[in-house]
């Protein structure tokens, strides 16, 4: 136990002495947080907006002036041509223009049909999808307006109830997967760049000649990882709960479990990488690139799982951080517990017996 | 005369290809033997095997009273190991280091406070005690990765190639320091490519193709093959050698 404590000394001071590597460890959560929560954002707030009004009635005045006061739009201009469209949307003035077609109030109050036409830019195609979705909102809710006035008997009303969501956060995504995002950075690939490091430096000869027992060394050497992956989850937790006001609905109890067998998963990851590369450089690409893109491409964090080819949703039931930041969605969101959790937990404890068995006995038959 | 290394008949294959072949020699204790070869000739792996690092595929050995392939543990917590590749943690303190390694073998905070002042001392390090081991010159850290093998008091130190790269007054100096281990006792089993270094031992082998040619103090070998000196000794068996070096 000595022998075990004084190598997780000696594993703190090489992390606490690199202080780049400690900042950046210890930055990278607040700031994705932040980024996340903040500038990459899918909700829309002020999206320029033109509009093309030639009847310029009561009906289309009353409908600019309601997009006009919403939050999402700010309107930069009024065109007096149909030709100015495209040069607006070249020159990038605006990300969608609304054109209401000539006597517009007239023609609907007696063919009983308002003639719009929506044109928004799709080179983005979610950000296009959201400025219609939400300006064809504004002009239903004028609709409705319109409606009451004239008490027409039979209405059908279509209501959207957003559930879990219904403000349609965008940082209600994005809290599990950079939790899932930063504790496979630093449960994965720093435990494994650490124990390469050794092999590349030739300490790690010096150590196996010692009567320290070479699973100690590994342990030892994850141990101050997993501590700062603690100090990471809690940034994060704060983080979300204070700064991006996404609470966590369920148990916090079971957050944190699911939380710990994960970054287990991980470190159990990092060590499959350490015994199977020789190289800190191969020991990055990997973590890089076999860990971390399938983490943001394909765990759902970024684009859900359900809209993918069936064969990467294959390929996703593989990807830990899929399981991962489902059940933390589940617990902070949607404010299951337990039961909630039971399928990913059972799953997650699966990978890491799998993984510590490849991985020890790659390990040991390297002793030979 | 008491034996630290015995080995047998020790034979180590990696599937068709033998390392090492049926290599048999005594080391007595309180000797600096000297265990040469030129590349490829299996010298590496043969240590490995002193070493419990990798269990021999035939054969049987016992160093410092253990056997090699059933008590790599105990032989492990008697002896101390040096390579050429540097040994030392670069950002870690001089004295870090050494509590370090004190603590790997499991000595007592008491006992390795009181013995790094004395091996500071003796090593006229006092003033480095708290420089990272990075900002050292090279000569220094070898004498220091020394020291530090044998802080532990093992009973036979192996040396990989511990000179390599050191300039010439260095080389000098850590031979001291190597003299002065085995005045306290201590079995010193190194490698070396320097053959003026090869001289400095007490008994040399020298491995050929996974075979040990030849095992005699240095002045006998220089006789039976009529050398002038060591090098010339080398020479002579490691052209035999079929396996090429790598």
């Amino acid at each position: 136990m000595k022998q075990f404590l004084a190598f997780v000394r000696k594993e703190i001071y090489h992390i606490m002495r690199d202080v780049r590597t400690i900042m950046i460890l210890l930055g990278i959560p607040v700031i994705q947080i932040i980024l996340f929560g903040f500038a990459i954002s899918t909700e829309v707030r002020n999206a320029e907006i033109a509009i093309y009004d030639p009847s310029n009635d009561a009906a289309t005045r009353r409908i600019a002036e309601q997009i006009e006061t919403s939050s999402y739009f700010n309107i930069v201009k009024y065109i007096s041509s149909p030709k100015e469209i495209d040069q607006l949307f070249k020159k990038g003035e605006v990300s969608i223009v609304l054109v209401f077609a000539d006597r517009f109030r007239e023609k609907m109050l007696h063919t009983g049909k308002g003639e719009i036409q929506i044109i928004a830019d799709a080179s983005d195609p979610n950000n296009a999808t959201s400025l219609t979705n939400y300006l064809r909102g504004i002009i239903g809710v004028y609709q409705q307006e319109l409606m009451k006035e004239q008490k027409v008997p039979y209405q059908i009303t279509s209501e959207v109830k957003l559930l879990y969501n219904p403000q349609m956060k965008g940082a209600y995504n994005f809290v599990p997967g950079v939790l899932g995002m930063i504790l496979m950075l630093i449960c994965a690939m720093m435990t494994s760049i650490a124990v390469v490091r050794e092999k590349e430096m030739g300490t790690m000869e010096v150590l196996l000649v010692s009567p320290m027992k070479p699973l100690l060394i590994i342990i030892a050497k994850a141990v101050p990882y997993f501590l700062l992956s603690c100090i990471n989850l809690t940034t994060v937790l704060l983080l979300s709960v204070f700064v991006l006001d996404v609470p966590v609905a369920g148990s916090l109890f079971w957050l944190i479990t699911v939380s710990l067998v994960f970054i287990f998963v991980s470190l159990s990851l990092g060590l499959l990488v350490s015994t199977i590369t020789e190289s800190q450089m191969i020991a990055m690409l990997i973590s890089g690139m076999v860990f971390m893109l399938p983490v943001v491409l394909l765990s759902g964090m970024m684009f859900p799982v359900e809209n993918m080819p069936d064969f990467l949703q294959w390929i996703s039931l593989a990807i830990p951080a899929r399981w991962y930041i489902a059940a933390v969605k589940d617990i902070m969101i949607k404010g299951l517990g337990f039961e909630g959790i039971v399928k990913e937990l059972v799953i997650l404890s699966g990978m890491i017996v799998f993984l510590l068995a490849v991985s020890l006995k790659k390990f040991k038959s390297r002793l030979e | 005369m008491k034996k630290v290394i015995e080995a047998e008949n020790l034979v180590k294959k990696f599937g068709d290809f033998t390392a090492v072949d049926n290599i048999t020699f005594q080391v007595n204790e309180g000797e600096i033997f000297g265990f040469l070869g030129a590349n490829g000739a299996g010298k590496t792996t043969a240590m490995r095997m002193l070493c419990g690092l990798s269990k021999p595929t035939s054969g049987e050995g016992r160093v410092a009273g253990y056997d090699i392939g059933k008590e790599a543990e105990k032989v492990k917590a008697n002896i101390g190991y040096m390579s050429q590749k540097f040994s030392l943690y670069n950002d870690l303190k001089v004295w870090e280091n050494i509590r370090l390694f004190g603590g790997i073998y499991g000595m007592g905070s008491d006992e390795i406070k009181e013995k790094t002042d004395e091996l500071l001392k003796r090593l006229n390090f006092e003033n480095e005690k708290n420089t990272m081991v990075k900002s050292l010159p090279l000569g220094w850290k070898q004498k220091l990765a020394f020291s530090v093998s044998i802080f532990h008091n093992p009973k036979i130190v192996f040396l990989d190639e511990p000179t390599g790269g050191v300039d010439p007054a260095t080389r000098r100096q850590f031979w001291e320091l190597i003299y002065e281990a085995t005045d306290r006792g201590i079995t010193v089993f190194v490698t070396t490519h320097y053959m003026d270094e090869a001289e400095y031992c007490d008994r040399v082998s020298i491995m050929v193709d996974g075979r040990i040619d030849a095992l005699e103090s240095p002045m006998k070998l220089r006789e039976t093959y009529d050398a002038k000196n060591m090098d010339e000794v080398f020479y002579q068996l490691a052209r035999t050698a079929k396996r090429n070096g790598g």
